[in-house]
């Protein structure tokens, strides 16, 4: 159960912006700008960093949104799962796997990023673009992860009802919400 | 030394923020209306609630300013600041800034680690499900930006007077309109309405 008002029926962080519209509005500017709008990272390998970013933080709903959102980019879902149990041996690009060694830094501390971590990035071709946005992508999951478990927000487990805001949110991005009626929600996975 | 080619005339965050104007964007107006907006907590409360997880995260850039920013806000009580940072059970705050900075800490770690017990803690004390909402979401967002600031690598200066007079600065005028002076005028403009 949440521990405000939220409400009723809209899961994980859609339920924080429908609570407080007026933080959702750069909240999901911020989202779309980093993960959506054209980048020379890919939206499926910005999306991915965000997947690994909140599983390691163990948000189940933002992993598994996410997750989703990564999948419908790429078109294929083994892809997002390998990188979240180990990137390492995920079949993803030298380059993306440096920047994943800095996020998931960041994601503990980004004080934990260094020098040898960025050089080895750019000696993979990252730009400092690249290397800006993979840190804030990962430090703006640490915001978003810690709002949605903070509140208690309802974080269904049914991968159904992700596939479908994945689906959303790969083609329309952030800036408008992809949980429109609650209610359908009902008719896909249920609630408790 | 930043990790990126970040503008050397600007430290903290304002040297990533002028890197990339676009997402500096959603960020001055997301700690404009959590720090600066209307709000039944006051400027100071809040910006205390900013200081103390951005001390926790030993983000040095971010406890500095918004530890003056409090400051400022509370009538230059810049002991009551270092108080709420080392011990803020034995601070002078009230009761429910306590439950809240409480919620503020646990956020800081892991969300999951916030309890019912905890809310209903804040409520008995009078805090609204909006104040508890915001104290998450600040919590929530400066772990973003203290991880920003030091995920980079940037520039952050150990000089208390700098760090004072920029806070009276931002206490007085709030971030979007500060932001102007290394974002220009342009990228700040679409919040400005």
């Amino acid at each position: 159960m949440a521990h405000i008002a939220l409400p009723d029926g809209f899961p994980g962080i859609s339920a924080g912006f429908a609570f407080r519209p007026e933080t959702a509005k750069p909240m999901r500017e911020l989202a779309h700008l980093l993960l959506h709008e054209p980048g020379s990272l890919s939206p499926g390998e910005r999306e991915l960093i965000a997947t690994y970013v909140s599983s390691g933080n163990c948000t189940v709903f933002c992993a598994m949104s996410h997750g989703a959102a990564a999948a419908a980019h790429l078109g294929d879902s083994s892809i997002v799962e390998r990188v979240k149990a180990d990137f390492l041996t995920a079949p993803v690009g030298a380059k993306l796997k440096a920047l994943l060694v800095i996020a998931g830094k960041v994601r503990e501390d980004g004080k934990l990023v260094t020098e040898v971590d960025a050089q080895a990035a750019r000696a993979l071709g990252a730009t400092d673009l690249e290397i800006h946005d993979t840190v804030l992508i990962a430090a703006a999951f640490s915001m978003y992860n810690r709002y949605v478990d903070g509140l208690g927000t309802w974080q269904p487990t049914d991968p159904a009802i992700y596939a479908q805001m994945g689906k959303h949110l790969a083609e329309e991005g952030y800036t408008t919400p992809s949980i429109r009626q609650p209610e359908e929600m009902h008719g896909v996975g249920g609630r408790k | 030394m930043p990790h990126i080619a970040l503008p050397p005339e600007h430290i903290g965050i304002r040297g990533a923020m002028a890197f990339r104007p676009e997402t500096a964007r959603p960020l001055n107006e997301l700690v404009e209306i959590l720090l600066a907006g209307p709000s039944t907590l006051s400027k100071g409360e809040r910006e205390l609630i900013a200081t103390y997880v951005s001390s926790r995260n030993c983000t040095f850039f971010c406890a500095s300013i918004h530890g003056m920013i409090a400051a400022a806000h509370l009538g230059g009580n810049e002991d009551l600041v270092k108080q709420v940072k080392t011990d803020f059970t034995k601070a002078d705050i009230s009761a429910k800034m306590k439950a809240l900075l409480v919620i503020a800490g646990k956020v800081q770690q892991d969300g999951k680690l916030v309890t019912p017990d905890d809310v209903q803690a804040a409520r008995k004390e009078g805090a609204t499900d909006l104040e508890i909402h915001d104290t998450v979401l600040i919590a929530a967002a400066f772990c973003m930006y203290n991880r920003y600031v030091d995920g980079l690598g940037t520039v952050q200066p150990d000089d208390e007077a700098l760090y004072r007079e920029r806070g009276r600065m931002v206490a007085r005028n709030g971030y979007v309109h500060t932001s102007k002076e290394y974002l220009g005028n342009e990228a700040t403009e679409s919040v400005a309405g």
